[in-house]
């Protein structure tokens, strides 16, 4: 990758302008996640509400985002790893756009499932799964601040983890709703958060991908290790 | 998916129309070009871009033996047009020159008639047999060059009454008027304004399906606009050639990526 100054240093400060708001954004999305599934968990009422009203904020950076590329693309006409860098930037910045509208959900759930019966071992599982997506998620953005390619393609391997730990959470959750009907409910809306920080982590699969264009300036082209998307259903636990 | 990139531009031919083999060019003790291999293609719009004094005029000079008119040039190594070596002492620099035609960077029209500025080559070379052939060569060529309509009333108005676009389309209808098959620009838009500079690119992407086109530009956007092959020159060596799509979004020669980008290089 290129470190050289541009000669219009102008240039310089644009590109950094918009690698600082992707940063500000992963930071507030990382925060969003953990805050929303220690909200579940704990069954604070007020946490949520707080993650809720906070993804506005990330909404608009991504507004802003995107603009500001925008403004580059026709104003400086980036080439080369200029040109990656902006489009990578407004690739993540979607990514984590939606990252954060999955935190919001999961926020959005807990007062629903807080008049309910707990799940026992349900929210605890959840939010362990939730930091090890926040770590995926962080790891990428790290390895797109320092233009690492192999510290990418690591995080691309360990979204299987991701998977595996899924799947472990649904067949959980399906044992739960065959021992007691009562569980149906509670356990429908802990499925789609499981569901949702699933997709989290392969939005830092994304952004991982990006990370390996913007460094060789192709898309890695290798099928990366999946586990079957969909758990086998119901033979364990019958 | 394949057929939807737009990323590759197309060519219409990978023959190589001209080739160069280690090229080397002294300006008397300077070394000006050092060992140059490249294959101009068919059909094919190609640019030369680097830095001033990089070689690529110079280099553009030697495709059609213009250094010969610089005493104290030489030229060593290999350049041949069709797999015939243009430097061979049976070659006549004047004929050759008629199939590598030249548009320069700032409108020469001769102080002649528009007509008789396009006439000039035909005229000279005897490519015509009567004044009604002559007649048909001057608008074929006007019509190419895209100045036919502005001008077809008042041919023997003088040429250097026309406006700086004008001129310099001018100057292609004379380069073509001789049916070149390769031609060489140095330049060619930046005295122009940018209407007359997008007229002469459109010209530029018409023209490559009769000749193949080499164009030396200072502005990279240009290069990236009209071309399909790009070749970066840096201190007098040929640094990278490439597809023009790969050349401005993944060059792989780090000198290329400090100049497309604007870096100190």
């Amino acid at each position: 990758m290129n470190t050289e100054k541009h000669i219009v240093s102008s240039f310089d400060r644009d590109l950094e302008g918009v690698q600082a708001m992707v940063m500000k954004m992963g930071g507030l999305v990382e925060a969003a996640m953990l805050d929303a599934a220690e909200a579940l968990d704990t069954r604070d009422i007020e946490l949520a509400a707080r993650v809720r009203r906070g993804d506005k904020v990330i909404d608009e950076l991504e507004e802003r985002i995107h603009e500001e590329c925008a403004r580059l693309i026709a104003l400086r006409s980036p080439t080369a790893s200029d040109l990656r860098t902006v489009l990578t930037v407004m690739r993540i910045a979607a990514n984590l756009e939606r990252c954060g509208d999955y935190a919001k959900n999961l926020a959005k759930r807990v007062p629903v499932l807080n008049e309910m019966a707990i799940v026992a071992g349900a929210t605890g599982s959840i939010r362990r799964m939730t930091r090890t997506v926040v770590l995926l998620l962080k790891d990428a953005l790290d390895a797109y601040i320092m233009r690492d390619a192999h510290m990418a393609q690591d995080v691309r391997l360990r979204d299987q983890e991701v998977d595996q730990m899924y799947n472990a959470i649904f067949r959980e959750f399906l044992t739960h709703m065959l021992e007691d009907t009562r569980n149906i409910t509670a356990c429908m809306h802990l499925h789609f958060i499981a569901k949702n920080i699933e997709r989290v982590g392969d939005h830092a699969t994304g952004i991982a991908e990006q990370v390996i264009y913007l460094v060789t300036g192709a898309m890695p082209d290798d099928e990366r290790p999946k586990d079957s998307a969909i758990p086998a259903i119901g033979t364990e636990a019958g | 998916m394949n057929d939807m990139r737009i990323a590759d531009r197309t060519v219409s031919s990978d023959t190589a129309k001209m080739t160069a083999r280690g090229v080397q060019v002294y300006y008397g003790e300077n070394h000006a070009l050092k060992d140059v291999d490249i294959d101009i293609l068919g059909g094919t719009v190609t640019a030369f871009i680097g830095p001033s004094g990089c070689g690529k005029s110079t280099f553009l000079r030697c495709l059609n033996r213009m250094n010969d008119t610089v005493s104290i040039a030489r030229v060593l190594g290999e350049i041949k047009l069709d797999g015939e070596d243009i430097y061979d002492k049976s070659v006549d620099p004047v004929t050759l020159r008629a199939r590598v035609g030249m548009v320069f960077q700032k409108p020469n029209p001769f102080p002649k008639s528009i007509y008789d500025n396009v006439a000039y080559g035909p005229k000279i070379h005897g490519l015509t047999k009567s004044k009604a052939e002559l007649d048909q060569v001057v608008e074929t060529s006007l019509k190419k060059a895209a100045l036919w309509n502005e001008v077809k009333d008042r041919l023997h108005a003088p040429g250097t009454g026309l406006s700086g676009g004008q001129q310099q389309r001018l100057c292609i209808a004379r380069a073509i008027a001789t049916s070149p098959e390769v031609l060489l620009m140095d330049e060619p838009c930046s005295a122009l304004d940018p209407i007359a500079t997008a007229q002469v690119e459109e010209l530029i992407d018409e023209l490559r399906s009769q000749f193949s086109v080499v164009i030396v530009t200072h502005s990279m956007q240009q290069a990236a606009r009209v071309s399909q092959r790009t070749a970066f020159f840096h201190l007098g060596h040929l640094v990278e050639y490439g597809e023009t799509g790969q050349i401005f979004t993944n060059p792989q020669d780090p000198r290329t990526e400090s100049y497309i980008t604007g870096r100190i290089g």
